[in-house]
């Protein structure tokens, strides 16, 4: 069985010996210790488990492994710059945009996703690209809130 | 703690400083405290305590737990409030059961009207004892010492509040007879104060129980029963254990794996061969309500006076109508998880619960072990909304880890949570009524079977009434869940008092107005109704307005829905929702629990219901089982009424109570077609 022995993760090269049908979830947490990407459904539905691939936003939990190699991995964890948060965390806080938090490193990841493609959402714009994104607290239009001030304040 | 020796111990471990016990009286501790059992004779117990620390951290010592409440926050607000520190130089120790006193368990929205006046009686004891300490050794008038923000000052001089005890461990208890700052004079509680630990979940750094890693861990799976009730014929572990590295425990029905990775776990699960003897003829969804009425008991009464046959016979019209509620599953996005690791005799388990210490005497029960032994830590948990009393999940990791000899860490599957959890009652409620045509109610009866009372009493002032819970069978294992039957209930009250308003030609908020006496649920009704703009225009076509009120758990509230339906699916357009829960401790994170609960009713209140055939579960999966996301959320506005007078009532589950039968009522208006069933558009 072939396997993933490297990964490129927050900008770092990680040494890794995965099979490479493993999700790329599960390297990420287990193997790597980068517990900020979650499981929450096992299929893809919640948006838990959130991370980018080259910048865009993909479900690490239906995603072997094999699939990230050589490309460029952001978690959670990478976000922040020089001990800065990224835009869209701050806004994130100043909304009050979470309750237990579960579903928050996924719900930014998809925002910051979202950021790269559209650089001005709209509410409704913001609810279609998120709409994968599940918050069992009903956080949603404090997240819609924080999406839109970070998307200002990158513009401004 | 479990014995005065082991407050001892602790008391000693903690070192220098200043110690506050929170004694309650038994009675509370059945509450709060910890849980009369016999041969317990003491007559107090310490609920809580704070110590504040030499270096000046100030500790505060809870058995509560932060499921995303915020209580985390509210309570240090608490504590720096009547302490006069800052809330950012606060710790709160929370939910680990060798550190803190026994707490019965997070729920109940408890929290913030008893365990929040503890810590606040806690913090001022350990002011005043600081003042004390000062005054003596300053030799100066206690008058002229004063401790703010995080400083003892007076007489020209200044110490911090770890200074003073030079080495020496100063321990007050306290009891009821403290005095709390008002809330009218609150400067930190009353405070929109973020979140303490808001920038470890934003940076993906806070360790759920589900993150934890311990050396040498291990990663288990359990094996499950094709249905409820199935039981092992026959069982084959010969593959699985060809898997390097993988344990097979077998122990009666409880069959399970472990291995070095989760990858090589499940490989193991799916490589072990079991068959089971299932038991035919389980009830199936479509016969549920009937099943509950069969197997209901005599029941009892929760709220009677007067006499329901004068009511009726008062009457100028009666009504009989029947509601009915589907199981719903919390579906926390954290399921059920657990790591657990021995040491000789001596478990460790972290876990996402609500009740630790309920969940460390499950493990005394099923290890046979004494509590002593036994630490729960509860690590701030990926949500719980009632769900998550139950320690299942630590029992199985800590079976698997004992037997495999080292640290194993479950975490129960998405379907495993919907399926081995449990679930939301479901219920049918019947409601008869007799009104005059002047709108004034002269008989309600009430009647909840097996999903509960909570919230079926009525603030109305209806001469006669009878409301009544009866018990029944539950085809599927239920419990508690956020305001728990009070959901169910507000939502056949509520569309009832439509359904009679109709009958008399009244509007819903009028004929309302005509039967209530209540202060506080006529003001949370005008607060709504005016925000929302009730009576001032009438709804487009397609779309209609609805209203309802409620009280449960010491907090009332109003809630008015728009709601839109196009082929014949329903839209909840916009929300307007009114809450009082006495003064407020934190309008924000309220505002947030409100908003919140409106989203998460929708789930109940539209689309989700868990579907069952013969002992098993028919959509155990995010993909089947439908709750709410982004698109479904209308315009919510959260109106808060502080009343500073009165004293604070959790807020957590309560304003979860009005949206489905404001929307009920609503959907009523849009369309002439009155549901009756939770959930509204399936």
């Amino acid at each position: 069985m072939p396997r993933v022995t490297e990964l490129n993760v927050n900008g770092a090269a990680r040494r890794v010996n995965a099979s490479s049908e493993r999700s790329l979830l599960s390297v990420l947490r287990d193997d790597l210790d980068l517990t900020g990407a979650k499981y929450g459904c096992g299929e893809g539905q919640c948006g838990a488990c959130t991370v980018l691939l080259e910048g865009e936003a993909v479900r690490s939990c239906i995603t072997p492994v094999s699939r990230a190699a050589g490309k460029r991995i952001t978690t959670i964890e990478g976000l922040e710059n020089d001990g800065r948060l990224h835009p869209l965390q701050e806004a994130f806080l100043e909304t009050g945009a979470m309750q237990c938090g579960y579903c928050t490193p996924g719900m930014i990841m998809s925002g910051v996703s979202l950021l790269s493609k559209s650089a001005h959402p709209s509410e409704s714009e913001i609810a279609h690209g998120m709409q994968g994104n599940v918050c069992r607290c009903g956080t949603y239009p404090r997240i819609v809130a924080a999406v839109r001030i970070a998307a200002k304040r990158r513009a401004s | 703690m479990t014995s005065e020796l082991t407050r001892r111990d602790f008391l000693s471990a903690l070192g220098g400083g200043v110690v506050v016990l929170c004694v309650v009286e038994a009675a509370d501790a059945q509450e709060s405290g910890r849980r009369a059992r016999r041969g317990d004779a003491q007559p107090q117990e310490i609920s809580a305590w704070l110590h504040i620390g030499e270096d000046g951290v100030v500790t505060a010592y809870t058995g509560k737990t932060e499921v995303g409440q915020n209580i985390r926050t509210s309570l240090s607000q608490a504590v720096a409030e009547e302490l006069h520190v800052p809330v950012g130089s606060i710790r709160m120790l929370m939910a680990d059961t060798d550190l803190v006193p026994y707490d019965m368990g997070t729920f109940g929205s408890r929290t913030t009207p008893t365990m929040a006046p503890q810590l606040r009686k806690a913090a001022a004891a350990a002011r005043e004892a600081l003042i004390d300490l000062a005054a003596s050794q300053w030799n100066a008038d206690r008058a002229a010492v004063q401790v703010w923000d995080g400083k003892i000052t007076g007489t020209g001089r200044s110490a911090g509040l770890g200074e003073l005890t030079h080495g020496q461990q100063l321990v007050r208890k306290i009891g009821p007879e403290v005095t709390l700052t008002p809330a009218t004079e609150w400067k930190i509680a009353g405070q929109s104060i973020p979140k303490v630990d808001g920038r470890d979940l934003v940076t993906g750094k806070h360790r759920y129980s589900s993150d934890v890693q311990r050396e040498g861990m291990l990663h288990g799976k359990v094996l499950r029963p094709v249905a409820y009730g199935a039981k092992l014929a026959s069982f084959d572990d010969a593959g699985a254990k060809q898997i390097p590295g993988v344990t097979v425990v077998r122990e009666g029905e409880f069959a399970a794996v472990a291995a070095p990775d989760a990858e090589s776990a499940e490989k193991a699960l799916s490589a072990l061969k079991a068959q089971w003897k299932t038991e035919e003829g389980q009830p199936s969804d479509s016969q549920l309500f009937a099943y509950l009425k069969a197997n209901a008991e005599a029941g009892e009464d929760r709220q009677a006076h007067g006499s329901i046959e004068q009511g009726m016979a008062d009457a100028e019209r009666k009504l009989s109508q029947s509601y009915t509620v589907a199981y719903i599953a919390h579906t926390p996005l954290e399921p059920r998880a657990a790591v657990a690791e021995w040491a000789g005799d001596k478990l460790t388990v972290w876990t996402g619960t609500q009740r630790p210490f309920g969940v460390r005497e499950e493990l005394a029960g099923a290890f046979g072990i004494p509590q002593e032994r036994i630490r729960v830590i509860v690590p701030d948990t990926g949500s719980g909304y009632g769900g998550k009393h139950s320690g299942e999940c630590a029992i199985e990791a800590a079976r698997l880890a004992k037997f495999a000899g080292k640290p194993v860490k479950l975490v129960w599957t998405r379907e495993e949570e919907f399926k081995w959890g449990y679930v939301r009652p479901a219920g049918v409620i019947e409601i008869t009524s007799g009104v005059r045509n002047d709108g004034r109610i002269t008989a309600w009866e009430f009647h909840n079977y097996n999903s509960g009372s909570s919230g079926a009493q009525i603030t109305y002032d209806i001469p006669n009434h009878r409301i009544m819970f009866h018990p029944s069978k539950s085809p599927l294992k239920q419990g508690s869940y956020r305001g728990l039957a009070a959901t169910a209930n507000h939502f056949a009250r509520e569309s009832h008092m439509d359904e009679i308003a109709q009958s008399v030609n009244l509007d819903p908020l009028e004929f309302r107005l005509r039967n209530l006496k209540d202060e506080r649920q006529r003001a949370v009704l005008m607060a709504a109704a005016e925000k929302f703009g009730w009576g001032k225009q009438k709804a487009a076509e397609g779309r209609g307005f609805g209203l309802a009120i409620g009280f449960e758990k010491g907090s009332y509230l109003a809630a008015c829905a728009e709601v839109a339906v196009e082929g014949g699916r329903p839209k909840i357009v916009r929300v307007v929702e009114s809450f009082e829960c006495g003064a407020v401790v934190n309008p924000d994170h309220l505002r947030n629990q409100i908003e919140g609960s409106i989203v998460m009713a929708i789930g109940g209140a539209l689309f989700e219901q868990i579907r069952f055939e013969n002992g098993r579960m028919v959509n155990p999966r995010l993909s089947q089982y439908r709750v709410p996301r982004f698109s479904d959320i209308p315009l919510i506005e959260a109106v808060l009424v502080d009343r500073k007078d009165l004293p604070s009532a959790g807020a957590g589950e309560t304003p979860i109570v009005g949206l489905a039968p404001a929307v009920a009522n609503a959907i009523f208006q849009a369309t002439g077609k009155r549901p009756r069933s939770l959930p509204m558009a399936v």
